[in-house]
Parts: C-alpha cells; sequence; structure tokens
C-alpha cells in the first residue's frame, strides 16, 4: 500500500492513479481542511507545503509523492492554533466565510518561511488565493503582524496574546472564552 | 441505465477499505436537534439543559447558548445576532456559544424563532427586535426565579454578568443555577427594551465567535460533512437552459472502480455515485451524455441584448419613480444628454460549490446542507422527497460563501431526487466547479438609457431612467410580480422609503423598466439591482457634471439638499479624503453615493491610469449609514470585503451565452479580484441611530461607479458596458 508522510506521520491510502493530493488528503486521509476551490490551481484554498513549499495540491497527483516528501497540511501547522500566523489571523478576524483560509494560511506561512520580513511587494507576488468574501487587506496586515511576532520571537521576546494583538493593531476586543 | 440499488460488490469492498482509513475523518450522529461546532465534532447535543425560552439555554456551569436563526456566510451576523440578546441578557459575554436551531424545529414551533432566511442584508435588521426581546425576556424570568427563591420582590434584584443581587441582603446567585427554575415561569408579555444609549454589548468591537476554527482548518462545511457508510455524487444537469438528457451511455463508467450507479435527476440532470467524490467526478467526466437542447439552444448574450436593446424604446413598461412630466420636460428642454448603459450575467461563484448530503428513506427526509434559507430548504426537501415537511429535517452547515446563491433551492432538490434513488444511504452531493459555473443562478442582465434635459443655464429639469431587462422576481418569485411590475428592479431609486430611496431631487423624474426575460435562470447576488442602478446613476450624474461644466461633488450636494441621510455620508468620504485639496499628481477622484439595503452609502476612489492602460487603484474612502453600528469592526469587515465583491464584478466579471450555455468554466476565464489589485480602503461608520440597516451588501454598489468616475476623470474614457477588461484604457 502507497504511503504519505503527512504532519509528521507515515498515514496508508488507497487511490486510483492520477488521483490529485488534494483529494486523498479529504476523502482517504479525513483531513478536511484542504479545501476543493478551482481544482485548477486557480484559487489556492488547496494550499498544503510539500517540504515547506506551498504547492496547490488539486493539480499534484498523489501518486508522484515518495513517503520521504514531507507534506504540511492546515492542522499541522500547530496542535491547537497557536502558530504565529495562525494567532494573527485570530488577532485581527482576518476570515470571513472561511473557506479559503486553510490555503491562505499555508501561503503566508510559507512565504514567511521564504521571506521572514516580507515586503507588501513579497507579499503581492505570493498570495494569490482568491477569497471572494474580500479578507485581503486583513490577511495582509495578518502576514505583517506575524513575521513581526515570529522575528521577535527569535530576539527572545516572549510571544504578544491574541488579545494584545486584536487591541493593539485593529482596537479589536477578545474576549477570553467565548465560543473559541 | 443501471437502476439497481444494491452497489456492485468490489465497489463496496473498496468503498469499506477506505472509510476505514478514514478514522481521522469527521462522522456526525444523525438526530442532533442543535447543531454547533462542537456538536458537530462531537457528534453530541449542545443544549443538555432547558431553554430558558427559545432564544437562550444556560446551563448549569453558566455557560449560555444563544440560538441563531440566520445562516452564518462569512458576514459575521451570529457574532451580531449574539450581542443583541447578550446586550439585553446581561449575561458574560465570554461564557457566550451559539447553536443554529433547524427548521423542522422552527415548523415544529409555529416558527418561534421567525425567518430563517439571510439575503437583502436582514440578519441584523430582520432580526433586531426578536432577539433583543429573546434576550431581555430570559433575563426577566431568570431574576424572577431568583427572587421566587429568595421570597423578595424581584425590583429589589439587579443583574450583572449573569449574577443576580438581591441588594437588601447582598444575596448573589447565577444565571446558570436559576435557570431550571425560570424555564418553568410564564414568559413576560411586555418586555421593555433598552435605551440604545445604555448599550454595552452593541455597538463594541468584539472578535468573532467563529474565528478560530476557520483558522485550523476545523470549521466543518457542507463540502467537509461524512456520515456512516456515506456515498458520493457528482452531478451534470443540461448546460442550455431548458435542455433535457436523450440518452446515456454508462456501460464504460459502470466499470470503472468505486462506480456505484449512474442516475438521472429529473428530466435534465445525470449523476454518478461513487464510493470517494473524485472518483464519482471523473467517471462523470467520461459519461457520454446526449442532450435534448431545447428551445434555447440558439440563444446568445447577442441576442439577449438585442432584445433588451429593443425594450429601451419600448412602450409596454412600468413605473417605479415618476415625479411631474418628465418627458414632457426633456422634450422641451434648451438641451439633452444621452446615454445607454449595459450590464451583464454574472455567477456568485462563493469559493465552496454548491453541494448538500441527504438521507432518503420511505419514512424520513434528512438533509445537511450548507443554506442561506433554512426554511426554503426545508419547503424543497419535503417537494423532492415526495414527505410531508413533519417528515423531513434540514441541519443547517457553515457556508463557504453565499452571496445570494444558497438562498435557491435548486441544489438542495437535486441531492434529495439523487438519495431518493438510493434509500438509506447518505448521499454527498458536490458540484465541480464548471457545473457551479455553468449551473448558476445569474445576475440578472439589463441595459438602460439615460435622458437629461437641461435648460439653457444647465440645470437639469427632467431625467428619464429607462431599465430595459431581466426580472430577478420573474424568474424565482413570479408570484410577487404584481401588474406587471417587480419592484426590486427599482433598488436605490425609489421615491422614498425606508429601503432603498434616491437621494436627488429632480424637477421631473420617469423611472421606468420594460421586462425582458432571458432564458438564463437569475438570482438574487449581492447587491442585487443596487448594483448596476448605481453605476447608471451615478455615471449619468456624472456626465452630467461634465456636459454642463459642474464640479461632481458640488452637482450632487446641489441635488442632495431635501437627502440629508444621503448627503450625510457623501460629505463624510469628502472630508475623509480631503476633497477640498487636489488629489496627488496623476491621481484623479470619483465619487458615488446611493441608498439601499436600509443604508446610505457614499465611496470615494482615486486611481490613475498607465499610458498603457493599467488601472491602479490607490485609495478608497467608504462611509455607511447603518443606524445602530452592531459590531463597528466586522462592519469594516463588510465594507472592505464590498469592494472585493464589487470591483471584481467591475473590472473582470461577465458571464456570456453562446448556444445557450454559459461560455465561461472556472476562475481562469472567470477570474475575480486578488489581493495584489486591492487598494487600501479607510471606512467611516457614521451610525446616526434611530433606525437598522443592512451593511453586507449596500457598499458594492458605489465601489464600480466611483472607480468608474475616477477613470473617466483619469482618461476622458467614459465606461458604460462593464465588465472593464472589455475595454482599452490606454491613452
Amino acid at each position: 500500500m502507497p504511503k504519505l508522510n503527512v504532519n509528521g506521520k507515515l498515514l496508508d491510502y488507497a487511490a486510483d492513479d492520477g488521483t490529485p493530493l488534494l483529494w486523498v488528503l479529504r476523502e482517504q486521509l479525513g483531513l478536511t481542511g484542504t479545501k476543493y476551490g478551482c481544482g485548477i490551481a486557480q484559487c489556492g484554498a488547496c494550499t498544503v507545503h510539500i517540504d515547506g513549499v506551498a504547492v496547490r495540491s488539486c493539480v499534484m497527483p498523489a501518486s508522484a509523492m515518495t513517503d520521504k516528501q514531507k507534506i504540511t497540511t492546515i492542522e499541522g501547522v500547530s496542535a491547537d492554533g497557536s502558530h504565529p500566523v495562525q494567532r494573527a489571523w485570530q488577532a485581527l478576524d482576518v476570515p470571513q466565510c472561511g473557506f479559503c483560509q486553510s490555503g491562505m494560511i499555508m501561503a503566508a506561512t510559507a512565504l514567511i518561511k521564504d521571506k521572514p520580513n516580507p515586503t507588501d511587494k513579497d507579499i503581492d507576488e505570493v498570495m494569490t488565493n482568491i477569497c471572494r468574501c474580500g479578507t485581503y487587506n486583513r490577511v495582509r496586515t495578518a502576514i505583517h503582524t506575524a513575521a513581526k511576532e515570529m522575528a521577535a520571537a527569535k530576539t527572545g521576546a516572549a510571544p504578544k496574546k491574541v488579545a494584545e494583538l486584536g487591541k493593539s493593531i485593529m482596537n479589536i476586543e477578545h474576549v477570553a472564552g467565548g465560543q473559541a | 441505465m443501471n437502476t439497481s440499488i444494491e452497489p456492485k460488490k468490489a465497489s463496496r469492498r473498496t468503498f469499506l477499505k477506505g472509510s476505514a482509513a478514514t478514522t481521522a475523518g469527521l462522522v456526525i450522529g444523525f438526530h442532533v436537534p442543535f447543531l454547533n461546532r462542537q456538536a458537530i465534532a462531537q457528534g453530541l447535543t449542545a443544549s443538555i439543559a432547558p431553554e430558558v425560552n427559545a432564544w437562550v439555554v444556560v446551563q448549569p456551569d453558566d455557560k449560555i447558548v444563544i440560538r441563531i436563526a440566520r445562516s452564518e456566510m462569512g458576514q459575521g451576523t451570529l457574532t451580531g445576532l449574539a450581542q443583541m440578546v447578550a446586550e439585553e441578557l446581561e449575561c458574560d459575554w465570554a461564557k457566550v456559544s451559539t447553536e443554529y436551531p433547524t427548521p423542522g424545529q422552527n415548523l415544529a414551533r409555529q416558527r418561534v424563532w421567525g425567518d430563517f432566511s439571510t439575503g437583502g442584508s436582514r440578519g441584523i435588521r430582520g432580526s433586531q427586535d426578536n432577539v433583543r426581546k429573546g434576550g431581555a425576556a430570559a433575563r426577566m424570568v431568570l431574576i424572577q426565579a431568583a427572587a421566587d427563591e429568595w421570597k423578595v420582590p424581584v425590583a429589589e434584584c439587579t443583574v450583572a454578568r449573569g449574577v443576580i443581587t438581591h441588594g437588601p441582603s447582598k444575596r448573589t446567585t447565577t444565571y446558570g443555577k436559576v435557570a431550571n427554575a425560570a424555564a418553568k415561569l410564564t414568559p413576560p408579555k411586555d418586555v421593555p427594551l433598552k435605551d440604545p444609549k445604555d448599550w454595552k454589548v452593541i455597538g463594541k468591537r468584539l472578535a468573532r465567535l467563529d474565528t478560530v476554527e476557520k483558522t485550523t482548518g476545523k470549521q466543518i462545511y457542507g463540502m467537509d460533512l461524512k456520515l456512516p457508510g456515506m456515498l458520493n455524487a457528482a452531478v451534470k444537469d443540461s448546460p442550455v437552459f431548458g435542455g433535457k438528457v436523450k440518452s446515456v451511455d454508462d456501460a464504460a463508467v459502470l466499470k470503472r472502480p468505486g462506480v456505484v450507479k449512474v442516475l438521472r435527476v429529473g428530466d435534465s440532470a445525470v449523476a454518478v455515485v461513487a464510493d470517494t467524490w473524485w472518483r464519482a467526478k471523473t467517471a462523470l467526466d467520461a459519461l457520454k451524455i446526449e442532450w435534448d437542447e431545447g428551445p434555447n439552444a440558439k440563444a446568445s448574450s447577442a441576442s439577449f441584448a438585442a432584445t433588451l436593446k429593443a425594450g429601451l424604446d419600448a412602450k409596454d413598461t412600468v413605473i417605479g419613480n415618476s415625479v411631474g412630466d418628465a418627458p414632457a420636460a426633456i422634450a422641451s428642454a434648451a438641451r439633452k444628454i444621452e446615454a445607454v448603459y449595459s450590464y451583464p450575467h454574472q455567477n456568485h461563484a462563493c469559493m465552496e460549490t454548491m453541494n448538500a448530503t441527504v438521507k432518503w428513506t420511505p419514512e424520513k427526509c434528512e438533509v445537511w446542507v450548507p443554506t442561506q434559507n433554512g426554511e426554503a430548504a426545508l419547503a424543497a426537501a419535503a417537494e423532492a422527497s415526495g414527505l410531508p415537511p413533519a417528515q423531513c429535517e434540514v441541519y443547517k452547515i457553515h457556508l463557504g460563501g453565499g452571496f445570494g446563491r444558497r438562498g435557491a433551492t435548486d441544489y438542495v432538490r437535486q441531492a434529495v431526487a439523487i438519495a431518493k434513488q438510493m434509500p438509506g444511504t447518505p448521499i454527498k452531493m458536490i458540484w465541480s466547479r464548471e457545473e457551479d459555473m455553468a449551473q448558476g443562478r445569474f445576475h440578472p442582465v439589463t441595459q438602460c438609457k439615460l435622458v437629461a434635459g437641461l435648460d439653457d443655464k444647465g440645470e437639469i429639469t427632467g431625467l428619464h431612467m429607462r431599465i430595459s431587462g431581466q426580472s430577478i422576481l420573474a424568474g424565482v418569485r413570479p408570484q410577487s410580480i404584481r401588474d406587471g411590475k417587480d419592484p426590486v428592479v427599482f433598488q436605490g431609486l425609489d421615491a422614498t422609503g425606508p429601503e432603498s430611496a434616491i437621494g436627488y431631487t429632480f424637477p421631473t423624474l420617469l423611472v421606468d423598466h420594460a421586462m425582458r426575460n432571458p432564458s438564463t435562470p437569475v438570482g438574487f447576488w449581492r447587491g442585487v439591482n443596487l448594483n448596476q442602478n448605481a453605476i447608471y446613476l451615478e455615471s449619468f450624474i456624472d456626465e452630467i457634471a461634465v456636459a454642463t461644466k459642474q464640479e461632481p461633488l458640488a452637482l450632487r450636494r446641489k441635488l442632495m439638499k431635501n437627502h440629508p441621510k444621503h448627503l450625510a455620508v457623501l460629505n463624510a468620504v469628502a472630508e475623509k479624503i480631503g476633497y477640498d485639496k487636489p488629489a496627488p499628481a496623476g491621481v484623479f477622484r470619483g465619487l458615488a453615493q446611493t441608498m439601499g439595503f436600509g443604508s446610505y452609502v457614499a465611496a470615494c476612489a482615486e486611481v490613475s491610469v498607465s499610458k498603457d492602460g493599467v488601472l491602479k487603484i490607490h485609495r478608497i474612502v467608504a462611509a455607511t449609514d447603518c443606524g445602530n453600528a452592531v459590531n463597528p469592526q466586522q462592519i469594516e469587515a463588510q465594507v472592505e470585503g464590498s469592494f472585493v465583491y464589487g470591483l471584481s464584478a467591475a473590472l473582470y466579471q461577465e458571464c456570456t451565452v453562446k448556444d445557450g450555455r454559459i461560455e465561461q468554466t472556472n476562475f481562469a476565464d472567470y477570474p475575480t479580484l486578488k489581493l495584489a489589485d486591492m487598494p487600501k480602503v479607510e471606512t467611516v461608520i457614521v451610525a446616526s441611530g434611530g433606525f437598522w440597516g443592512g451593511v453586507g451588501e449596500p457598499t458594492i454598489a458605489v465601489a464600480a461607479p466611483a472607480v468608474l468616475n475616477a477613470i473617466f476623470a483619469a482618461t476622458g474614457k467614459r465606461i458604460r458596458d462593464l465588465p472593464l477588461k472589455n475595454h482599452s484604457l490606454k491613452a
């Protein structure tokens, strides 16, 4: 049985040749955080990392992958939503419907890994994911916020709380508890 | 056609093997009375305590569950509605979560939650009275229960953040401790609401209640559902509207691994059911289907345009707004200005394609669906299943975008029709993006001829707006057409009223409509008819300003004297952008204002156009007066998003028809605005109070005309038909 290395685990799967990685993740491995939006690598909702590089999984055949290639999906970004990119997203209430946001976050984490202090131009070039709700401006702000947080963490600074980031950057009030 | 109900053995084995590997997948229970995300995730009912009333459940640990009748599709209504209940309930916001009552429960309880439909930017404004009274009534019985227990007058008790205090004795208790007793009390008849000046939760920039799961992949959308024993369906409807299936050759496809069944859906569609959706979809792509294309086989955008053009001078019209005798005033005017505009079909293109999951048995039909209208989905399920509504149930699942598309129930009917042919097996039907593009409920096509009469000083003596084209109501609710009139056609052009009144006073005015309905199915598309009506009127006001050598803001102010609320948002925009000072070198401004969905909106765009014709939108200032602003940071999110939706349409999007079918198939030929194109948006919330206006849609209408007017200022080119991609802005 073929295997995929997903979020640090070697997982068996059964799929016909040519089945895109997206549908193996969603239908065989139950990882539904990665979304189907277009099937032709236009919208980016299906973005995952393969060895740290953002890839649109809807056009990547699973059978072309070896079990040495490390796949990271949104479920593997952190165990509890605490990755600095996720925390910036939460702080600024970036998602609206949210359907594109897994792909946005995967594209953003790959960008910051590649360019720890991305310029607006870097963001323009890399963040080509489609969002129909129109969250782009908050996506941009959240990427800058996360990049700053990650740079600060490298100097040993303690991470800022989600509530603190939300309040200071966009005057959003996070109340502890709630539905989260 | 395979009519066997039994799945093929080989396929079944493959499926079981496949499903055994899906231990990480989500399995939800079948009889969940209320659904929230935790309930879905755990297969549990969230409401373990008895309800205080229909809107509020208080658990013994003081956790508050607020029931939400409207659908959350990104617009933030779930959080806003919870804020309004919590305001009156005086509970601790940190303890609040939400859940959806089902349409079946609403039916069984004489619609205690009112209307479920979520469209027309009505989520907040259509619910505010209901939900605030629900919160207040719950607070009253909770305090009463505490007073009864202490045997003290209720007037001596107060509450703050869910803690009830008896003033004289300083005794305290909590909502959680008295909730059971409160649930048994008779609800109060007279439920006074707070004075808005005392609001503490309404008006706060609170974080949304549904954000975290959307950053971790845990939020479940309709497409992500997995039920025990579920199979997947892909479907293809006649690409020509009104066409039928003539024949299907399924012999080869039925041999494919995992394929369980090929079946007809009504007389116009074919579905493949397989163990996985990918197998169903690829099998469907390989299926040989012959279509009877029917009467619309030769329909085209060009034929629609010719029909609409004829309507611009037709006599069979209905009047939307009339002041004095505009045709006479124009006929005798010293000078006339005339222009014809047009607006194309558009697809909503929700990020999550249409889908629904259905389990049908002869006794019960259950539907799990992302829908903007749970009650309409229930009615559709009843009709398509052949079962009475009481034997049907709809579980609303979070929507991956709606924009009006998910108010329709065509895809619910399809899924039920498929599941009905496989009794007892839950079927998840998902549309491919290509199917979603082909089977839209499209934004209506219209053209508009505007004629202004001017006197010898250049003052307007009369304006005639002739709209020719498609009626949404004629397509989706023909019973709402009275005397040939679709009032929705005139959005933003009404004489007066709280919904969508025109913001100008003309000495004479005639707005009329020649209804012309092409074969394309129409629907409510975010912003609806306000979008093109604002483009027509706001562009033409600019044309009059240019023709009479008046400054566009000054002309508007002159015409808007009797419309103070419209004028206030326009003035707010002018002030914020610094209209009294020139724009930066090479940058040009355009203005637009309108009213719709109960709110007053205006925008100013700053753009530049290079010699090569490349448009750059640098900055947008937008103002909204929605009366009461429930959650300002979410209003800002809606305003910003409205520019993405409105400018995507204005710049790029049209659905064209050739040989009876939609030509665009995916995001490659139906592009959308991306992050790199996104201008800075500065939102001014005017919130003048005293009324409740919508925020999800109105701003879309000013996005395009503000930019089009700025493009004219930059280039001298007046764009009168959209999208902009069909025009060159080259110098």
